[in-house]
């Protein structure tokens, strides 16, 4: 297939203008359209999952006492707005479940390899674009499931979501049935989303490249998607093999898991990290990806070591496969095989260290133009460092006996996942917003959202690293249960104060969201003066992307290049031999 | 050592093991500021406006060798160093030989501990098994075998630094040197049900004499199993 072949297609279907409604927005086939629809469908999960994740710090700063306005949950979760023990379990399941699965990774892949894998490599769309459409269709029996087990008997999935086994796999050690097993029927629904829309990226990328764009002129974000989607297909069934496997235990009498029957307890973990570990790649990489474009725009200096970015990128997901054993250097797996992890582990930090160093040789000598994608670009470098940083601790294996399962590893995991996902994921959304809607949003607001969230979140989740090294377990309902965690109490009552004035940080952002939808400054063309192509054509762009097949002629990081007057130079723009 | 964060050390690997934490803290730590402060110079000195106009450079090979080769030698320095001290906890074949065998199984939501008795040895008559308490020596080695009857456990001691799941169907061995007297906490560290957050127990360190007081009185109190004047002689027999 090739581009051509792709846009005749388009043609051949038919004016897309003449579509009605239905096909046009909601059953759709172009990929910006179902960029969109992801948009909005994971930002809804972030948000639920937030609201998790006040419950849960409501419990831990204030255990036992009601929640101020907790009377709206149901009298089998918390009667009279105190959390049961039952229903804390689900929620720590659940605000995992959610974020992992329902906004990180539709966030940075749902959203952003759908609406920029086409615009940027010069396709007037996906290589699939029925597949691409079904990809987010999945995504609604998946979240409707997921949210159905809070109201089945017995309640959620609680056995952590990680879901180890045995606790997982029989009924009888959680109290939890219905919910257990909608939780593995929704992501057994959510990775045939994930894979059908890894697919079709992989297929796009390779086939659907504009002529010129040569593999090392891709931007870096097209890049760490495209890797991305290569780490899903493979990590992908292995988590929808494994959730067959324990769904069949809970259901179907088989005992993979229950080792009373032979099972082995183990294997889950190993199968649900052989999975997790590259997952957890998935939801950096892009991440990484949108980071080096916003920055390299944001700093008007082409990226530094564009090459080394790149296999940066490759040699993270080849060692991503090879690392797993880290999360289980407690578990009772063989010793030896822990320091093989180890050693990896530690290896691993390797490429993720050449990442930021070239972050910050792309501002060196740069002109900062402080925007708000930019603030929270950076804000992703610093972060990140810290998420990388703190990553050493657990990765040494002595020392992860200690820490290991202590609130050190929640402060990790948030400053990976929040610190460093989710504030690329707003630089992205604050930076390609004019392109989906044709309208900017509020610099003003977004700056006051970045400073406040940026602020409350160090607030909320660096004292966690305190909590791990006084030994403060994860997943327990009532702290104050334990002599020694006593002293931590009023560090407690700290993160979760932090915590409510964070969710308070997302209002400006939800304002200026809504209010930019349909009020906001219209985009001139091109508004940050960027390279890409996806900004050479109308905001939003039309149906089919391109008028024409562009022609490339550079990369994408030619900022205050010495060809061009202005401080950008357009990968489309022919400039003549000097 | 001692810091405000970490509990009480109480074990005889617990100060290596923070050593080394400490050992990384200050390599992070200055790997921490190096960034973050080159990161805040660079944003001030070359924020726009600041009269300067960016310079095109696109990468430099050197210094990709230096922030390549700087951090994988840390790396690698760091896994060698830390080997020593994961072997010396982990390693089964290195717990000391002249440990005193316990027999520890979780289930939802307790720990069971079985003691080996006056003779020392485990699976004689005069063992003797206690809910929700570990009774131990200062000074005294200690080798324990680890199972769950139900779900997976992580029996967690802070003080001892010592934490090891306990996985049904499994039998996992691990050992530890108890080093001041007190009474400190035992904690489950994994997720494994609705009693998860008060499935604790509870560590005494004793001098030797006041251990075998107080095995003296459970043997006398408990052990219907062994003939009662066996207990007592063999009791007496450790005593003296």
């Amino acid at each position: 297939m090739s581009t051509a072949t792709v846009a005749a297609e388009h043609a051949a279907r038919g004016r897309h203008e003449d579509r009605p409604f239905i096909r046009k927005y909601v059953f759709s086939t172009d990929h910006k359209i179902i960029g969109i629809q992801f948009l909005f469908l994971s930002l809804l999960f972030l948000l639920a999952g937030g609201l998790l994740a006040m419950t849960i710090r409501w419990q831990l700063g204030f255990p036992g006492q009601p929640m101020p306005g907790g009377g709206v949950m149901p009298e089998t979760m918390a009667p009279g707005g105190v959390v049961l023990p039952e229903f804390y379990n689900a929620l720590v399941t659940m605000h995992g479940t959610f974020m992992v699965f329902f906004a990180i990774m539709p966030l940075l892949v749902g959203v952003f390899a759908n609406y920029l894998i086409p615009l940027k490599i010069g396709a007037p769309d996906m290589a699939f674009p029925t597949l691409n459409m079904w990809s987010f269709w999945l995504m609604i029996p998946a979240g409707t499931l997921m949210l159905a087990s809070f109201f089945v008997e017995g309640g959620a999935a609680a056995a952590g979501w990680t879901a180890y086994a045995p606790l997982s796999a029989n009924p009888e050690y959680s109290g939890v049935s219905a919910g257990q097993q909608l939780w593995c029927l929704s992501l057994i629904v959510f990775a045939l989303s994930s894979l059908l829309g890894s697919v079709n990226y992989i297929t796009t990328v390779v086939n659907l490249r504009a002529p010129g764009m040569t593999w090392f002129r891709m931007p870096l974000s097209i890049w760490a998607l495209f890797v991305t989607a290569i780490l899903a297909i493979l990590a992908v069934p292995i988590l929808a093999g494994a959730l067959i496997m324990l769904l069949f235990d809970q259901t179907l009498g088989t005992h993979f898991f229950l080792p009373a029957e032979g099972g082995q307890p183990l294997l889950w973990q190993h199968l649900f990290w052989f999975f997790g570990h590259p997952e957890v790649y998935i939801l950096i990489l892009p991440a990484m990806g949108i980071t080096s474009d916003v920055i390299s725009n944001g700093s008007r200096k082409p990226i530094f070591g564009y090459h080394s970015m790149v296999y940066a990128l490759i040699g993270i997901a080849f060692l991503g496969w090879i690392v797993w054993g880290h999360h289980m250097f407690q578990s009772g797996m063989n010793p030896t095989l822990g320091t093989t992890f180890m050693a990896s582990t530690l290896v691993i930090a390797v490429p993720s260290a050449i990442k930021v160093f070239n972050w910050l040789g792309t501002m060196w000598r740069g002109s900062i133009h402080f925007t708000t994608p930019m603030l929270n670009g950076v804000a992703f470098v610093s972060m990140f460092v810290i998420g990388g940083l703190s990553g050493m601790f657990m990765a040494a294996a002595p020392v992860d006996i200690y820490i290991h399962d202590t609130y050190f590893i929640v402060a990790h995991i948030h400053y990976v996942l929040f610190g460093g996902s989710l504030f690329a994921i707003f630089a992205g959304i604050y930076f390609w917003f004019p392109s989906m809607f044709g309208r900017m949003m509020s610099e003003r607001l977004g700056k006051i959202h970045f400073v406040l969230t940026f602020v409350t979140y160090n607030l909320t989740f660096f004292p966690m690293h305190i909590l791990g090294m006084g030994g403060h377990m994860r997943r327990i309902y009532d702290p104050s249960q334990y002599e020694f965690l006593r002293p931590l109490m009023p560090m407690n009552r700290f993160i979760t104060i932090s915590a409510f004035l964070l969710l308070a940080a997302q209002l400006p952002f939800m304002v200026n969201f809504v209010w930019s939808l349909f009020r906001g400054k219209k985009a001139e063309l091109n508004p940050w003066r960027d390279n890409g192509l996806e900004w050479t054509v109308p905001s939003p762009p039309p149906h089919g992307n391109f008028a024409e097949t562009p022609t490339v002629y550079r990369g994408p990081y030619e900022f205050s290049s010495p060809l061009a007057e202005e401080d950008f130079l357009p990968q489309n723009r022919p400039v003549a031999a000097p | 050592m001692q810091h405000w964060w970490f509990p009480a050390n109480a074990s005889s690997y617990g100060g290596q093991l923070d050593s080394l934490f400490f050992v990384i803290l200050y390599i992070t730590g200055a790997v921490f500021l190096i960034v973050e402060v080159a990161l805040l110079y660079f944003l001030f000195r070359y924020r726009r406006g600041a009269n300067q106009t960016a310079t095109y450079i696109e990468g430099s090979t050197a210094a990709e060798i230096v922030w390549t080769t700087i951090p994988a030698a840390i790396c690698i320095f760091l896994a060698l160093f830390s080997q020593r001290l994961w072997s010396e906890i982990k390693d089964p074949d290195r717990i000391p030989p002249d440990a005193v065998p316990l027999e520890i199984t979780a289930k939802q939501f307790e720990w069971h501990i079985r003691y080996p008795g006056p003779d020392g040895r485990q699976g004689s008559d005069d063992d003797f098994s206690k809910r929700n308490e570990l009774h131990v020596v200062v000074g005294r080695n200690y080798a324990f075998r680890l199972t769950s009857e139900d779900v997976i456990h992580s029996f967690f001691v802070p003080v001892f630094r010592l934490k090891q799941d306990a996985v049904p169907g499994m039998h996992l061995s691990g050992w530890f040197r108890p080093t001041s007297t007190g009474q400190w906490e035992i904690a489950c560290a994994e997720l494994c049900g609705l009693g998860h957050y008060r499935m604790r127990g509870r560590v005494w360190v004793h001098t030797a004499e006041d251990f075998d007081r107080w095995q003296a009185s459970q043997a006398a109190g408990a052990a219907p199993a062994a003939p009662p004047a066996d207990s007592v002689a063999s009791s007496g027999a450790r005593a003296s």
